[in-house]
């Protein structure tokens, strides 16, 4: 007889993650949840997720100076972002998609919905691409350095360089959106999306300069990790 | 118990993660042979009853058979080649859609069968963590009842998780709509 897995997931670690709040961050106000979330028992449902199937479905994209497909390349300070996804028990995430999308090098987007139209396009950069993971848990990306952007949500406020990043890992809970930043901006300081994050946490967004990761002659390399949630137990049920 | 790491903190979505998403080109679920094709359609309303033009729409649920397309699922249900269970829309034009199929039985911890669910992860520009919900369905009111989910969510706040059969619809669809904030506002799960 087959039996099902249900990991049970730890908890969201809510101490580590920004408010739902946050008027600092302007937008935050109207689109945070009042009522407190409700505890679940976590099922089939909530113990499995995208993750898996998603690395069937999405290819491995990984050098955004070339991906634009023109046969140009991307105008930019080139660099190699790498790091392993974790869990919180240490254990390498395999085989999970890392989704990224980025500014060119100016701080334009590619979307039409875009403000910061004063800075140039390139037309050799698109700014999204993904990579899988290896058995370890490694994910490495080529890309150029992301520029800061302007943005509405006070009087010259401006967004410090920044990579989005997107990933699953193995269950519905372990879903993490979040923003990689560069060590040593001094726009850090100011941002209130990065500063939403609490303190004592909020420099695990930072990557760091590692002259190991730099190619000499081609791109400088930066290092960051990724931590998302992790399994607690196993509970095996009987189909 | 060994020292833990500390989880990476979430970040908003911000507006650009739309730039991954061809307007048009949302992921639309293949339909598994024999199953019929339902559309769950709604908007993310944000505290004013305004809706969100920037949300991210993510969707999870089982095949018409109540099996996930992952490893840790091992019952010997059939998997439908091509189905693989996720859908992501933006809500740019105002709403999002999700075309699928209606989603079989998952048992609970217990044994039991949930009622048919599907779950539903919303994050957008001006939300700096995710919410998840789950969608039920209008026309499973027995099932709802004795979903063992369901009955922890207090009587009068269930309503804001049953997608309601539009009458007359073909495709079969369903409205769901999330509101972020105040009356009414969607029961969203510690998950
Ligand atoms: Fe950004």
């Amino acid at each position: 007889m087959t039996e099902t897995i249900i990991r049970h997931y730890g908890p969201r670690a809510y101490a580590d993650h920004p408010p739902f709040n946050y008027p600092a961050y302007k937008s935050t106000v109207k689109r945070n949840p009042k009522q407190p979330l409700l505890s679940i028992v976590q099922t089939l449902t909530e113990s499995t997720g995208p993750g898996p199937v998603w690395t069937e479905i999405v290819g491995e994209d990984a050098d955004l100076t070339t991906n634009a497909g023109t046969g140009g390349q991307a105008i930019g300070e080139r660099i190699i972002v790498t790091g392993r996804v974790l869990d919180e028990y240490g254990n390498g995430v395999p085989n999970t998609v890392l989704e990224v999308w980025q500014s060119n090098a100016a701080g334009r987007y590619v979307h039409w919905k875009e403000t910061n139209l004063k800075a140039p396009l390139d037309p050799n950069f698109i700014g999204v691409g993904q990579c899988i993971t290896d058995e370890d848990g490694t994910y490495r990306f080529t890309t150029v350095k992301p520029g800061p952007y302007p943005w509405g949500n006070h009087p010259n406020a401006w967004r410090p360089s920044h990579i989005h990043f997107s990933v699953f890992g193995n269950s519905l809970g372990s879903r993490l959106v979040t923003q990689m930043y560069f060590e040593g901006d001094p726009l850090l300081a100011l941002d209130p999306i990065y500063q939403s994050a609490p303190e004592h946490s909020r420099t695990r967004m930072v990557a760091k300069y590692d002259h190991d990761v730099t190619e000499e002659g081609w791109a400088t390399g930066w290092r960051w990790d990724i931590v998302i949630r992790g399994e607690e137990s196993l509970l095996e049920v009987p189909e | 118990m060994t020292e833990k790491l500390g989880q990476t903190p979430s970040q908003t979505v911000g507006p650009y993660f739309a730039m991954r998403i061809a307007t048009g080109e949302e992921y639309v679920l293949p339909v598994p042979v024999g199953a019929e094709r339902i559309v769950i359609s709604g908007q993310v309303l944000d505290g004013d009853d305004e809706p969100v033009p920037d949300a991210l729409v993510e969707t999870w649920q089982a095949n018409p058979e109540g099996r996930y397309n992952h490893p840790d699922d091992r019952r010997d249900l059939t998997l439908d080649e091509g189905f693989s269970g996720f859908g992501r829309a933006k809500t740019e034009g105002g709403g999002f859609r999700i075309e699928t199929v209606k989603p079989g039985l998952v048992p609970d911890p217990e044994g039991e069968p949930q009622a048919p669910h599907i779950s539903v992860i919303i994050q957008a520009r001006g939300m700096l963590n995710p919410v998840f919900t789950r969608i039920y369905f209008s026309d499973e009111p027995e099932a709802n009842d004795h979903d063992l989910v369901m009955q922890r969510v207090p009587k009068q706040r269930r309503g804001t998780l049953i997608a309601k059969h539009v009458e007359g619809s073909d495709p079969t669809e369903y409205r769901f709509d999330i509101k972020l904030q105040g009356e009414n506002e969607t029961v969203f799960f510690d998950v």
